[in-house]
């Protein structure tokens, strides 16, 4: 009975040895400090992104709006909060209050969060453009300080990933609040009936995403130092991605943080292995979607499996 | 301090046209296992989801502890009163561990160190009512096989944290468990009145119920017809209380010539999985009923034949019990509704004929009587026994010669089923067969044949001119291995 | 008279058309009351393509919540790069491309229908994951350089009789026949019947699979169609060139008055909602708005239109 539970909690780490083996394999230079932490660059705001996404996934929805987020973010941080720190972060605290808007909308009235969050992916993406049109703006020193600090022995972008993950898997997976948050993806009929309160919890779920969304988009702009409306749209599938190959699913309040925090890593190399295998770039988008279908077919074959048993 | 745990005086709740519960008193005293005992629509479970709070009855009193409540009632408050509930849909969230369960019902168990407390509270319950299972506070509930989860369920109900236990209801409690489980729980629950916990317990199985009670109540029809101490009744007299002196039941009179029995039979079915056991067949021109207490393999039977997983050479059609889920198009019209199993007839030069679908359709508001002046208005206008002839309409409108029929009848008003059933008598007259899925036994009295299902199989079937209500009955509680 | 209006109340196209021709009459009047004739004709012609996208979208969210076709745009894309390239600029060869780009697109239609069927992945990631392949293989078959339509090809797709756009005459014949689809048949009344309640179609003998297939399908060929159209239209295939159809196509869906929740596509109403889209860019750059402001105008009026709609469906208990 646990082995297909072991098999699918181990799935991440498998594919993470196998691209970081497979990176080695064609591009021995990169086994190195340097190597890894410009490979694992990006990892930090995917990671970040992915677990915002992952928050709304326990809850039983999807956010398609997280890549313009991050990007928005980006773009506030670079304009507004440069030049009036306090004006620029009570725009960042509205952000990730309108996400709890957005979810107690979705709850209350019964929504569907894919077609709500591509609306509001739209709005953020509106915003952006209108405060910043072309890439400009510059990253607060501070940002870019956290991010390109040189830890000793092992890089920033993996002791980074590694904390992140830890710190929500202790949240989520350990605390009493997590025990609800979950149940409320896995039975929230049984969640209301015991008198938790099903709304309350949608919305707070809906803020932690929106917070770490705010978190992905300062990280990344510490990273590319100027400000791009465009620059995390690929985000959105990363994060789904990301949550997927970290063991999480759709439904039923079954997710991974750690997983998910490895899964983020996988993509990020997976970007850089693709680069190194000369794969025409072309193809590049498509391996990233071809990923995501192997790593689902294969989850299908082990639940029947599973189920078989 | 009363005697009393909780009392219900002159309980009414009706469900539009149904009367699920028409005055009903009970009472439960401190310590005290009450059997519940009834057949279908007799409103146990009814009367369980008022004391619960998850539904406000139309009328009558609670009292808990012999003072009244004073907030509204509701599940809140109920729980926060001390009284908690099995019921049989279980309400375990599959992706948490059997210890992050209890916290859900537990508020209190939060701060640092709740996750040692929950394995504790949960571990020694499970440990005192089951002695002996290898359940582990970690695992997940999908991971545990059905038996277990209901372990973890019922010894859930039973853990104290802030609230007192005052009154647990296990509505078929050991419906997956194993034989071993099933007496442990029983002794439990011995074990646990004798500290002053008031215990309703609902089961099928009369044996459990007479050996494990104080007291039995046998309801009938939303009202409570029989109470006494558990020593005075046996199987028997409990039947004999559940079923009706109605002397109608029993005279089927030759109001309609049945089928020959060398008609070409029509359908043969197993409901066991593994081909075993007794078959099912049916045929041309036959109305085939299949009784026995609701959830014992009649549903999985017919969905079997429509599916086509049983020996059928004729078209089938499915007329379905609960509309809401399974039968209404809420967003249609009636006529919509009425033919969407049968466009294939209705089409000409490749498109479906909007005239002759019209036509259809008022045809079928005269033969069976649909109340409404207009087919094109949405069916949700209709009452409930109207929609719910227009669910028949949709099935006899198709080509289908066999019609299967989940408990179509559930909730509609006397007068529609009277009109119904000459219908159906009508269409068998010519030819159509039907299987008829009921969980009320007068309606049975229109059958040709009656087979009685018991925990999946068919523990009886009856020829109409030896049927008998006490005969349903006693194959209906069939407890020796069917 | 009252009859009228309640019938006109109940016509749930209606609304999208009435914002339409408002928006039509502010984009006039920001012009300084000159030029209408040709802000609408011009909303014509775009609005067509949307309105070809549209319609298969529509018929996908149909069939119940949780559906939707995210590769319309991948889909869209690789039709009308294959089409340039066999045709290659050639009138002779216009059928061959289109065989080819049209035969592209159903087997798109048929590999997303897989995956949703035999992986089990919800229709939203599948479409989403087969879109970055189909891109792909888009951008790898249309290498570089941007091959021009045949000329048949483009004067149909930019060519117009007293201002109204031969597409979108042909496109508007296509919306009769997809909405006669959706009512008169078979297919169209399952798909409806799907959407409202899945477990009721099976048991009412609908063929709950196949229709489902033939949406994925339908789906799939109409974004080839639009993808060979709109190349003829712009003078090629841009790898771009399905950009902006993701959301549009939804958002005409929503706007035009479907049920997100399935169980009843509104055809009409996608011409409503995509004129209505194409007048307010319009309006919007007449007004001198900066193209952030169409984008977030746009995201508001999809969230608004849905949660006034609400969810039709009761929340099952």
């Amino acid at each position: 009975m646990t082995n297909p539970r072991l098999l699918r909690a181990a799935l991440p780490f498998l594919t993470l040895a196998i691209v970081l083996t497979a990176t080695f394999y064609v591009q021995p230079r990169t086994m190195s400090y340097f190597g890894l932490n410009l490979m694992l660059q990006y990892a930090v705001p995917i990671a970040l992104a992915t677990i915002a996404q992952m928050f709304i996934i326990t809850v039983n929805d999807l956010d398609l709006s997280i890549g313009p987020f991050v990007g928005l973010v980006g773009v506030i941080a670079a304009t507004v909060l440069n030049s009036s720190p306090v004006l620029g972060a009570a725009a960042l605290m509205v952000c990730v209050l309108a996400y709890g808007v957005v979810g107690a909308l979705i709850h209350v009235r019964n929504l569907p969060s894919i077609v709500v969050t591509l609306g509001l992916s739209f709005v953020w993406l509106g915003i952006s453009v209108t405060m910043l049109p072309s890439p400009g703006g510059k990253a607060p020193a501070v940002l870019k300080a956290i991010m390109t600090v040189q830890t000793p022995y092992v890089p920033f972008p993996i002791l980074a990933a590694v904390a992140i993950g830890l710190v929500v898997h202790l949240a989520l997976m350990t605390t009493s609040f997590g025990v609800v948050a979950r149940g409320a993806g896995g039975n929230p009929k049984a969640l209301a009936r015991a008198g938790w309160s099903m709304l309350g919890t949608k919305v707070v779920m809906y803020m932690l995403a929106g917070l770490f969304g705010l978190l992905a988009g300062l990280a990344l702009l510490g990273l590319t130092t100027s400000a791009d409306a465009h620059v995390a749209d690929r985000y959105t599938l990363y994060s789904i991605a990301g949550v997927i190959l970290g063991g999480g699913e759709f439904i039923g309040g079954r997710i991974n943080p750690i997983g998910a925090v490895v899964g983020a890593l996988t993509l990020a190399l997976a970007g850089a292995f693709l680069i190194f295998l000369r794969i025409s770039p072309d193809w590049q988008i498509g391996a990233q979607g071809a990923v995501l279908i192997i790593v689902l077919a294969l989850r299908a074959l082990a639940s029947t499996r599973e189920k078989s048993l | 301090m009363s005697t009393e745990a909780i009392r219900l005086d002159g309980v009414e709740k009706s469900f539009g046209a149904v009367r699920a519960l028409a005055g009903v008193d009970l009472v439960v005293a401190v310590g005290e296992c009450l059997g519940l005992v009834g057949h279908n629509g007799a409103g146990k479970s009814t009367l369980m989801h008022v004391l619960a709070g998850a539904l406000l009855p139309d009328a009558g009193t609670l009292t808990v502890g012999g003072t009244e409540p004073k907030a509204q009632w509701s599940a809140a408050a109920s729980q926060a009163a001390g009284i908690r509930c099995v019921f049989q849909e279980l309400s375990l969230c599959p992706n948490l561990s059997v210890a992050e369960n209890a916290r859900i019902t537990h508020a209190s168990l939060r701060g640092f160190g709740w996750k040692g407390r929950a394995r504790a509270l949960i571990c020694a319950k499970l440990d005192e009512i089951f002695p002996g299972h290898r359940i582990a506070p970690d695992d997940e509930i999908a991971q545990l096989p059905i038996g277990q989860r209901q372990m973890v369920e019922i010894a859930r109900a039973f853990t104290v944290t802030t609230a007192p236990l005052r009154l647990v209801i296990l509505d078929e409690p050991t419906s997956s468990l194993d034989a071993v489980a099933a007496g442990q729980l029983l002794s439990y629950i011995r074990k646990e009145t004798a500290r002053g916990t008031a215990i309703i317990l609902i089961s099928h199985i009369l044996g459990e119920i007479l050996a494990t009670s104080d007291r039995i109540v046998v309801m009938k029809d939303g009202k409570q017809v029989a109470a006494r101490p558990a020593p005075a009744f046996d199987r028997s007299s409990l039947m004999a209380a559940m079923g009706s002196d109605l002397k109608e039941v029993e005279a089927r009179g030759d109001r309609w010539q049945s089928p020959k029995a060398d008609a070409a039979v029509v359908v043969r079915a197993s409901p066991q999985r593994d081909g075993g056991g007794s078959e099912l067949v049916v045929r041309e021109g036959e109305i085939v009923g299949l009784a026995g207490l609701a959830g014992h393999g009649q549903t999985r039977l017919l969905l079997q034949i429509f599916a086509g997983h049983a020996d059928v050479d004729r078209p089938v059609a499915f007329v379905a019990g609960d509309r809401q889920s399974e039968g209404v198009f809420n967003l249609w019209s009636i006529a919509e509704n009425v033919t969407v199993a049968s466009l294939r007839a209705l089409i000409r030069r490749g498109l479906i004929n909007v005239a002759a679908e019209a036509k259809l359709a008022r045809a079928w508001r005269e033969r069976i009587g649909i109340r409404t002046s207009d087919m094109g208005r949405n069916i949700l206008t209709l009452s409930g026994g109207n929609q719910q002839k227009v669910l028949f309409a949709r099935a006899l409108a198709s080509d289908a010669r066999i019609i299967l029929m989940d408990d179509p009848m559930r909730g509609v008003d006397i007068g529609t089923k009277l009109e119904v059933y000459a219908m159906i008598r009508a269409e068998a007259a010519s030819g159509r067969s039907f299987l008829w899925y009921t969980t009320e036994l007068d309606e049975l009295t229109h059958c040709d044949k009656v087979y009685v299902f018991w925990n999946g199989k068919i523990s009886d079937s009856i020829e109409a001119a030896d049927f008998s209500e006490q005969r349903v009955l006693r194959a209906s509680f069939a407890e020796s291995g069917a | 008279m009252k009859g009228l209006l309640s019938w006109l109340r109940g016509q749930r196209w209606i609304g999208s058309f009435l914002a339409a021709g408002l928006v039509w009459i502010l984009a006039v009047v920001f012009a300084g009351g000159r030029g209408g004739g040709e802000i609408l004709s011009s909303a014509l012609a775009f609005a067509t393509f949307t309105v070809i996208v549209g319609l298969g979208q529509m018929m996908v969210i149909t069939t119940g919540p949780g559906n939707v076709d995210l590769s319309i745009p991948a889909t869209m894309t690789l039709s009308g790069v294959i089409a340039m390239k066999l045709m290659d600029t050639e009138s002779a060869r216009i059928l061959v491309g289109t065989a080819a780009a049209m035969g592209a697109s159903f087997v798109v239609g048929v590999a997303n229908y897989a995956l949703i069927r035999l992986l089990r992945i919800p229709p939203i990631i599948a479409t989403l994951s087969s879109s970055f392949l189909v891109l792909s293989t888009a951008i790898s078959v249309g290498r570089g350089l941007r091959i021009k339509p045949p000329p048949p090809l483009a004067d149909f797709a930019t060519a117009r009789a007293f201002g109204v756009p031969f597409a979108a005459i042909a496109v508007a014949a296509l919306t009769v026949i997809i909405g006669l689809t959706l009512t008169h048949t078979i297919y169209g009344r399952t798909v409806a019947a799907i959407g409202q309640n899945e477990r009721a179609a099976w048991l009412a003998g609908l063929d709950v699979r196949r229709t489902r297939f033939a949406t994925y399908v339908l789906s799939a060929m109409l974004a080839g169609l639009c993808g060979i159209l709109q190349s003829g239209f712009s003078g090629g295939a841009a790898l771009n060139m399905g950009d902006d159809f993701l959301l549009a196509s939804i958002a005409v869906v929503v706007i035009g008055g479907t049920s997100v929740a399935g169980g009843r596509g509104n055809v009409p109403g996608i011409w409503g909602a995509a004129l209505f889209m194409y007048l307010l860019v319009t309006m919007l750059n007449i007004f001198g708005a900066s193209p952030g402001v169409r984008l977030i105008m746009t995201g508001l009026i999809i969230i608004a239109v849905i949660a006034v709609a609400g969810s039709e469906n009761p929340r099952r208990a």
